[in-house]
């Protein structure tokens, strides 16, 4: 398990515009792009200061490229972070106001508490 | 000595913006009545005319991340940038930028160290909505210098409700004693029960009216050994998984102190229920209120 992995992963592609949007159309590309390229950046800090342990395990790298945010959810990512870059991704898909978000917690319906930890 | 002339504590809503910029022909049905609550609450600061803000809120993982998370940071700054690219995107909230107060803020420093909070610094931030939100509403001219004071309710561990209490107390203790001639308000942003990213979120109310109308109860009264007695790290949790942004009000009730709110608002809106507050710690500030004759402002339910 690695949450702060995927809660970096979530921060650093949805304040980027450019990764959003590759993560929309085409999240098995930008997954692996980015857990070559950017998973071990120590943000703030050039490449010759890279961190050399990091990487997701098989099930939330399968998660992240199916864009499945209930497994994310699972998993004990930031709910904040995941419901934020998905705004970004899918509201402009449903025709209702807070139709994406509502359909997004549609999707968690079965979830009961406690909830995930999201400690890190 | 520095004059504490009013204490603010809101609900920080993105959306506000936005609607109240809405023509009416295009504004949701609760926006008039937002609108005016607003304005009223407005009213409760600017009416005690301050030369300096103390803004508490908390970063949503906008400049402070899990690689190098503090607990408690004062902004240091000439100058602080607002809000960032996610927040235009999703809120329709423009930048801005408001002038800083480095002498205010050095001191926060210094004393808040000096009286067992070992606070974290920032000689460059970039505010975000839980500090322009409230800069939105009652201070729209963005006129003010300002001191950030970010705390985290966000990213767990995260520092005990006792502890935000606390720091409010010890922030008043710091104003109250600040050698300077100036009149300051301080202003905090929270939520009352919240979910984001669960199921519960976006309901057609908060997702626990109940926890809303007994926090409002306790803000109103001033009934801080009330809050911290029901109030834990793992009661939070149950009126949504984002209500932690309640200990910010908690902090807020430090800064009051024992007192009844002068001015207590609510609105319960989808998603989420707005509440707003203000005490004036030295009614003798205030104009028309030191005379016990009032000015004809409605000063809301003093409980």
């Amino acid at each position: 398990m690695s949450k702060y992995l995927l809660d970096k992963f979530l921060f650093t592609v949805d304040r980027d515009h450019a990764l959003t949007e590759r993560y929309r159309e085409d999240p098995a590309e930008l997954v692996a792009w980015w857990e070559a390229e950017m998973a071990n950046r120590v943000l703030n800090c050039i490449a010759a200061e890279d961190s050399t342990w990091l990487s997701f395990t098989d099930a939330e790298r399968a998660a992240l490229v199916a864009h499945d945010h209930v497994a994310l959810f699972e998993m004990g990512a930031h709910p904040f972070l995941t419901l934020t870059l998905w705004i970004a991704m899918f509201e402009r898909d449903f025709d209702e106001p807070l139709g994406m978000q509502l359909d997004y917690a549609r999707q968690l319906a079965h979830v009961t508490q406690p909830y995930p930890d999201i400690t890190t | 000595m520095a004059q504490l002339v009013a204490v603010l504590a809101t609900t920080h809503h993105p959306f506000y913006y936005r609607t109240s910029q809405l023509p009416p022909e295009e504004a949701p049905p609760f926006a008039a009545e937002w609108v005016s609550k607003v304005e009223t609450y407005r009213e409760t600061l600017t009416r005690a005319r301050p030369d300096v803000l103390v803004m508490v809120g908390s970063d949503h993982f906008h400049q402070l991340w899990l690689d190098n998370m503090p607990q408690f940071l004062v902004g240091n700054a000439p100058v602080y940038d607002g809000n960032w690219e996610n927040e235009v995107r999703e809120f329709g909230m423009p930048k801005l930028l408001l002038k800083g107060h480095p002498e205010l803020s050095s001191y926060m420093l210094r004393e808040g160290i000096d009286r067992g909070f070992d606070l974290a610094f920032s000689n460059e931030l970039r505010i975000d909505h839980s500090v322009t939100c409230p800069i939105f509403t009652v201070r729209p001219d963005a006129d003010l210098p300002i001191v950030p004071i970010y705390t985290n309710i966000f990213a767990p561990p995260l520092p005990r409700p006792e502890r935000f209490v606390q720091l409010g107390q010890t922030i008043r203790e710091i104003i109250d004693a600040w050698p300077s001639h100036l009149r300051v308000a301080v202003i905090g942003t929270g939520h009352l029960s919240l979910e984001l990213g669960g199921p519960r979120q976006f309901g057609p109310t908060g997702p626990d009216p109940e926890f809303d109308a007994q926090a409002v109860d306790w803000i109103a009264r001033g009934d801080i050994d009330g809050v911290l007695k029901n109030v834990t790290l793992d009661s939070l949790h149950a009126p949504g998984n984002a209500t932690h942004g309640f200990m910010d009000f908690m902090l807020m009730m430090g800064v009051a102190g024992y007192h009844a709110a002068d001015h207590v608002d609510s609105l319960s809106l989808f998603h989420t229920m707005e509440a707003y507050f203000t005490w004036y710690p030295n009614p003798h500030l205030i104009d028309g209120l030191g005379d016990g004759l009032g000015d004809g402002l409605d000063l809301g339910a003093r409980a």
